[in-house]
């Protein structure tokens, strides 16, 4: 039986039950990823993190958002109050939405029922979880815009241009895997991956995807939205108290909603590590929960780990980053590979095939080369514009002559401070 | 949106019961928030209204079987048209609300026909679904599945209108850039050249950054002329915008008194 077949014969309570995982789920996970976060950051910044609140520190988060839900709830006088309040309503709940179609684990018993650890499947759960992120802008749009000031405004401006530019090349990252599984659900894509992982045999499209959705989530080297160093806190300078908390949220549920997404679709989802797939019956079943979440985790670190190393990029680079690299890469992988699997539908025979791939490989690296030789040319045609050379206000050193002096004079002055010495 | 409004409401006595339910709340909300996009004076506001009708619509789709037709409803137009509408309304004003002066003259008419020729196409639309018997319904043309259905429609009977409409669409594209493309003369003078430039003057005084305000004044703020080391104003150290709109108080308003005067 299918899992979409398997999970359509839930009850209504079972629903409800699986609902409530969800939300435990992200918000447990939510509360683990801030302490984890800062405890890897300081660790990779040789530093010890929180670890006073509770064993090791893990209880940091909760206290932490203890104290910000008892801060005073600000609204700025010049704000737009309805719009105020509802961006970071908008924020919280699309974050949570997309788990709906996230299959946590394989076949399962729950409660002495049959089923699957997965909310609802749709032929169209993908596209779904895509529909729901672009509501999910909106929080962040209309939190820059409400706020009635220049610096929230500008980061909702970014974060929203930076959301649809990397939609765009995550939308054409993921059709590559609905070629391949032939389906836009979730779990058939997962039941598609139990021999290889798309994120080996489609790897230019793991890439992509990987890159947009730390994009997607304006986290760090990508959190133009959010630049304290150009924004102050970006859309949610004027933020305080619960509302800034729901923000806060928003922010790392989605995090693990773009890395459950890429687990689903790339790391076969909640199945084993390849050689390890009898541990899938173990616990009923629910073994697999530990797989999927693994691999979540394992993107998480990833996330840190960027964060931890590189630097914020320029606005400019970055929107050119995505529309003249990122895009134009995938839609020409998407071209090679349709052709690819047209080929093998067709049977052609496997000269055919290796000759085309051996071509287009080629074709690659002649561009490329060509292009990197004629940027290479154009900087070295580049010349700085001919100025007057200044007089510099310092004295020359030892040796040194400045130009528009005379070096004479310096000359001179040598064999008089000797004589003063002497 | 009234055509579905409307098939919906008729049918109401057959469709399931959670459907049913669904619609009776969405479809009021749905028409308040249409005429609201009329009423509400802040552009950002009808925008927002714009895009709830939009969501509600696709809800109404999904809950009709077109599964794919609802879910692709908000990826293109809440995710993208409506975002798009918002950038360019957001970069417009923070505040600017809609204003009754006519753009265009002589526009009402011609909106006023279109408007009734649109709203015939409805009610013909309307008619041909409710008068000219039972339709075959989606269950029939979901028949291989939703996605199946609507891409076996679009590669074979209709992929010359598709591949029409989109030459169309890319045509419209390349028309608006051209059209809002600028020459530039030269490279963008940036943040590297004005450095260099800085560096390349007969002078060195700026090399460093200008001077900041109010250094030596006893007040510091960015309207207060620092002072050099001989008491003048430095012209520099304030911005040449608030010198424009004559924002600038004089920085001797701030100076010490003398001696003589404070023990007077």
């Amino acid at each position: 039986m299918t899992t979409t077949a398997l999970i359509g014969q839930d009850p209504g309570w079972l629903i409800l039950v699986k609902g409530l995982f969800i939300f435990v789920f992200c918000v447990v996970c939510t509360l683990m990823a801030v302490w984890g976060e800062r405890r890897i950051v300081a660790r990779m910044q040789m530093r010890l993190g929180p670890n006073r609140v509770g064993k090791f520190g893990l209880l940091q988060a909760l206290a932490d958002g203890v104290k910000l839900a008892l801060k005073e709830d600000l609204i700025p006088a010049a704000a737009d109050k309805v719009v105020f309040i509802i961006a970071p309503i908008i924020s919280a709940t699309t974050c949570f939405m997309a788990f709906a179609v996230i299959p946590f684990t394989g076949k399962v018993t729950l409660f002495g029922h049959k089923t699957a650890m997965q909310l609802t499947d749709l032929p169209v759960s993908v596209l779904y979880i895509l529909a729901i992120a672009s509501i999910g802008v909106y929080g962040i749009v209309l939190a820059g815009w409400s706020s009635g000031s220049t610096y929230p405004l500008l980061g909702g401006l970014r974060s929203s241009a930076q959301v649809i530019s990397y939609e765009v090349a995550m939308g054409l990252s993921l059709v590559a895997v609905f070629i391949y599984s032939g389906s836009m659900s979730t779990s058939e894509i997962v039941a598609a991956q139990h021999q290889w992982w798309f994120s080996v045999i489609l790897f230019p499209s793991f890439a992509i995807y990987v890159i947009s959705m730390v994009g997607e989530t304006n986290r760090a080297p990508f959190d133009l939205a959010e630049a304290e160093g150009e924004l102050v806190g970006g859309f949610h300078t004027e933020y305080s108290s619960l509302k800034f908390a729901l923000f806060f949220l928003a922010e790392y549920v989605n995090i693990v909603a773009v890395s459950a997404l890429a687990t689903t679709l790339f790391m076969g989802g909640y199945h084993a590590l390849p050689g390890l797939t009898f541990t899938e019956s173990w616990l009923g079943g629910w073994f697999t929960l530990f797989w999927f979440v693994g691999k979540v985790v394992a993107f998480f670190f990833l996330f840190v780990w960027l964060r931890g190393t590189l630097p914020r990029l320029r606005y400019d680079q970055f929107m050119k980053f995505g529309w003249k690299v990122l895009i134009p890469t995938s839609l020409i992988w998407i071209l090679v590979l349709a052709t690819l699997r047209v080929m093998s539908q067709r049977a052609v025979s496997r000269m055919v095939v290796l000759g085309f791939s051996i071509g287009v490989v080629l074709l690659v690296v002649l561009v490329t080369t060509l292009y990197d030789r004629s940027t290479a040319k154009a900087k070295a045609a580049a010349v700085l514009p001919e100025l007057p050379l200044p007089s510099f206000p310092v004295p020359a050193l030892p040796g040194q002559s400045i130009p528009g002096e005379s070096s004479v004079s310096q000359i001179e002055m040598v064999p008089e401070l000797e004589s003063h010495n002497g | 949106m009234l055509h579905t409004a409307f098939h919906l409401g008729l049918t109401v006595g057959r469709t399931a019961t959670p459907e049913a339910v669904q619609f009776w709340i969405l479809a009021p909300l749905a028409v308040i928030a249409a005429l609201g996009i009329l009423v509400v004076k802040k552009a950002v506001h009808s925008a927002l209204l714009m895009a709830w009708v939009m969501v509600t619509l696709a809800i109404f789709y999904i809950a009709q079987d077109a599964l794919f037709l609802g879910i692709v409803q908000i990826v293109v137009y809440t995710g993208a048209v409506m975002m798009l509408f918002l950038f360019i309304l957001m970069l417009v004003g923070v505040d600017s609300s809609e204003s009754f002066v006519e753009n265009l003259k002589g526009q009402r008419i011609p909106a006023i026909i279109a408007a009734l020729g649109l709203g015939g196409l409805i009610a013909s639309l309307v008619g041909r679904a409710t008068v000219a018997g039972p339709a075959v319904g989606l269950t029939a043309a979901n028949a291989d599945g939703n996605v199946q259905g609507l891409a076996k429609l679009l590669f074979t009977q209709y992929v010359w209108a598709f591949e029409v409409v989109s030459a169309l669409l890319i045509t419209a594209a390349l028309g608006a850039m051209v059209l809002a493309h600028s020459q530039k003369v030269r490279s963008p003078f940036a943040q590297r050249d004005l450095s260099i430039a800085r560096f390349r003057k007969s002078s060195l005084g700026d090399a460093a950054g200008l001077p900041a305000s109010g250094v030596y004044a006893r007040h510091n703020a960015v309207d207060v002329p620092a002072l050099l080391p001989d008491g003048s104003p430095a012209p520099t150290s304030v911005s040449q915008t608030l010198r424009a709109r004559g924002d600038i108080i004089s920085s001797s308003s701030f100076a010490l008194e003398s001696i003589e005067e404070q023990e007077d």
